[in-house]
């Protein structure tokens, strides 16, 4: 009953009215195809939510999310071809490691001078955009210098299924790791100390320091998470389009937090859960990917986005006032 | 414990502020001239020509535009993050009415007044973006960020939706004119540039409008009991906001005689690092125009004295972020060691 009434429920009942719609305007969308594509699109964009759902709940916002998860695909790839290197556990590691030093370096910064997380995150994402293209290189890396291994893991099927004509067509295993990472974030936050105290400050950091919560640690874990999260998604993007191009993800960061703030989470912290943020980017990918099937031009996509943004925020935000009252 | 908070509760509140301000365009000041004598020291002979300091009065007034239209919403302790967008909307809704006004004639035929109905349309289209922000903002109580970042990707949307995509080209005469024109030997961009400036120095220094949107950052709650409307001031802020951003869209239209979707996309966070460079609290309260365009030429110098040393482009983006950092570390050290 309790599940009911809380926003996650609200979530699932709008993503479920707008399946029935979008169902209904082009039965296509109810292709098992098309929803295996729908899922495979879910996963990078997923993982990189999660990491901006934990800043959110600490009452910031991340924009370097995306600069990371370049720098962790990016170099990554790079130092594979360099040194013709053909495996999986170690680049993912290192994809990893990059992500949460970055993470930690927007930590120090926001702890350390006390600025507004935003700015901060602008700052250093511009830094690490222009380290990675000015530095360590322009060029993509197509098809034909990326590492096997790298491919073959992106192209893991879960199981496949087979079309009238005798194409094959299946899940990604992908979905696993994500709704995987995803339940672990949920386990964290829920049932471990370091993770109510993320709720703690985000809700109130003054009031999380004096319960006797280390909030420099707090943001450590908050945003040395989030840049892992960012450094793993990024490897595993260019893993499942076999190319590594250093100038992705440009843009995405929006759509990002708009999934997350779809998710019911709150800008001011305090507030957000993984089924949300879930849900939010299931929503979000859904609908961008079916205007087409819609029959609506695809120049509309940005505004469909923002609007779906802005009605996101104003619900939250009169549901954020009513519970001050 | 961040200086504004420090400095309120101190006695002879304004003395403070100003002596700060000047602290921070002095240093301004003096980063400017250090840019300028490293860069000749440098490249003397390219850096020091009349060509470069015309190029760099033609392509500088537009991002100076936008970091003030920035610093005026951070003085109410908001930010705006639509105002590309809003720059490009204003842009190509001029563009999309000149192409409807001219026919099939082209828009070389048309005179002084499409023109100036133009920028007129230009500008009400960013006040109208503006109202928009302040009334998310204001009535419906959305934070600053998210708000923006909506409308922004709602403006960009218009655009596409509008150009369908690629690039609107084939402004009028008289349009290109206020980009890439000179009166009496001034680039006529920089002209508008010091108008603005000048203008809106007076409004926040000298009248009680500005003081009235410095309090409502400094302390809300204060600025309403001392009778300050709080939503209709914040309404004016992001309305004066869009109206500038829009300003700086007819700039940039006019200067490359076409408008796009994605046009000026880095000048968002090069604004918010020169707002806050040239003192601005993102917090509210203390911003003045003096500071943001020392800031600006500070800026402009050393990118364009990079680009010389034909430094890449991507590393200037990183020194940029650098930059912004250190800011943040000089300030912040800086009001630990006033207070």
């Amino acid at each position: 009953m309790r599940f009911l009434r809380s926003s996650d429920a609200i979530i699932l009942a709008i993503l479920a009215v707008a399946m029935i719609f979008i169902g209904l305007v082009n039965p296509a969308f109810w292709q098992m195809s098309n929803l295996f594509s729908l899922l495979k699109e879910n996963v990078v964009i997923g993982i990189m939510a999660l990491g901006v759902l934990l800043v959110m709940i600490s009452g910031g916002i991340d924009v370097s999310f995306t600069a990371f998860a370049v720098a962790g695909m990016y170099l990554t790839v790079r130092a594979m071809v360099a040194l013709d290197y053909n495996g999986l556990v170690l680049p993912f590691m290192s994809a990893i490691l990059i992500g949460g030093l970055l993470g930690l370096m927007n930590a120090g910064i926001i702890h350390r001078f006390k600025m507004i997380p935003l700015i901060v995150t602008l700052g250093t994402a511009s830094v690490v955009r222009g380290l990675v293209l000015g530095f360590v290189g322009t060029s993509n890396v197509n098809i034909n210098k990326m590492p096997d291994a790298l491919v073959e893991f992106g192209k893991t099927d879960l199981f496949t299924l087979e079309r009238a004509n005798g194409s094959t067509y299946g899940l990604t295993a992908m979905i696993v790791i994500y709704l995987g990472l995803a339940l672990v974030l949920h386990l964290v936050l829920k049932h471990t100390m370091i993770g109510r105290s993320v709720y703690a400050y985000g809700a109130d950091p003054e009031a999380a320091k004096r319960v006797g919560f280390s909030t420099g640690r707090t943001m450590i874990f908050v945003y040395v998470t989030a840049g892992a999260l960012a450094g793993f998604a990024g490897l595993l993007h260019s893993s499942m389009i076999w190319l590594a191009n250093p100038r992705d993800f440009v843009g995405l960061e929006l759509d990002v937090i708009a999934a997350v703030v779809l998710g019911g989470a709150s800008i001011f912290g305090g507030r957000g859960t993984v089924l949300g943020t879930v849900l939010g980017v299931f929503i979000l990918v859904m609908i961008q990917n079916s205007l087409i099937l819609m029959g609506i031009d695809t120049t509309w996509q940005r505004i469909v986005v923002g609007a779906m943004l802005i009605a996101a925020v104003t619900v939250t935000a009169l549901r954020d006032r009513r519970a001050l009252v | 414990m961040n200086d504004t908070n420090s400095t309120v509760t101190r006695p002879g509140l304004r003395t403070l502020v100003k002596g700060e301000t000047a602290q921070t365009n002095l240093m301004l000041a003096v980063v400017c001239i250090l840019v300028l004598i490293s860069m000749t020291a440098l490249r003397p002979t390219m850096f020091l020509s009349s060509y470069n300091f015309e190029s760099m009065a033609f392509f500088m007034p537009e991002l100076g535009i936008l970091s003030i239209a920035m610093m005026i919403a951070m003085l109410t302790g908001g930010i705006d993050l639509s105002i590309v967008g809003v720059a490009n909307l204003a842009g190509i809704t001029a563009g999309t009415l000149f192409a409807a006004m001219a026919g099939d004639g082209g828009s070389g035929a048309l005179g002084l007044g499409p023109v100036t109905l133009g920028v007129i349309v230009a500008l009400l289209v960013g006040m109208a973006a503006g109202l928009l922000n302040g009334f998310l903002i204001s009535v419906l109580k959305i934070t600053p960020i998210l708000a923006t970042l909506g409308t922004g990707q709602v403006f960009i949307g218009m655009c596409l939706v509008l150009t369908g995509g690629p690039a609107i080209v084939g402004f009028p005469p008289g349009w290109n004119a206020i980009g890439n024109g000179k009166l009496l030997g001034i680039p006529v961009p920089l002209l508008i540039f010091v108008v603005i400036c000048i203008a809106l120095s007076v409004l926040l220094a000298r009248t009680s409008f500005g003081l009235r949107l410095k309090l409502i950052g400094t302390n809300p709650k204060a600025a309403v009991y001392a009778g300050v409307k709080r939503g209709q001031m914040i309404f004016y802020s992001y309305m004066l906001t869009g109206g500038l951003a829009a300003m700086a869209g007819v700039l940039l239209s006019a200067r490359t005689n076409a408008a796009k979707s994605d046009y000026g996309a880095s000048y968002l966070l090069q604004a918010v690092l020169i707002a806050v460079l040239g003192g601005t609290n993102p917090a509210g309260g203390r911003g003045n125009v003096l500071g943001v365009a020392l800031a600006l030429i500070s800026l402009t110098l050393l990118s364009s004295g990079f680009q010389m040393m034909r430094v890449s482009n991507h590393l200037i983006d990183f020194v940029w972020g650098g930059f912004l950092i250190g800011v943040i570390a000089l300030n912040s050290w800086r009001s630990r060691k006033g207070s």
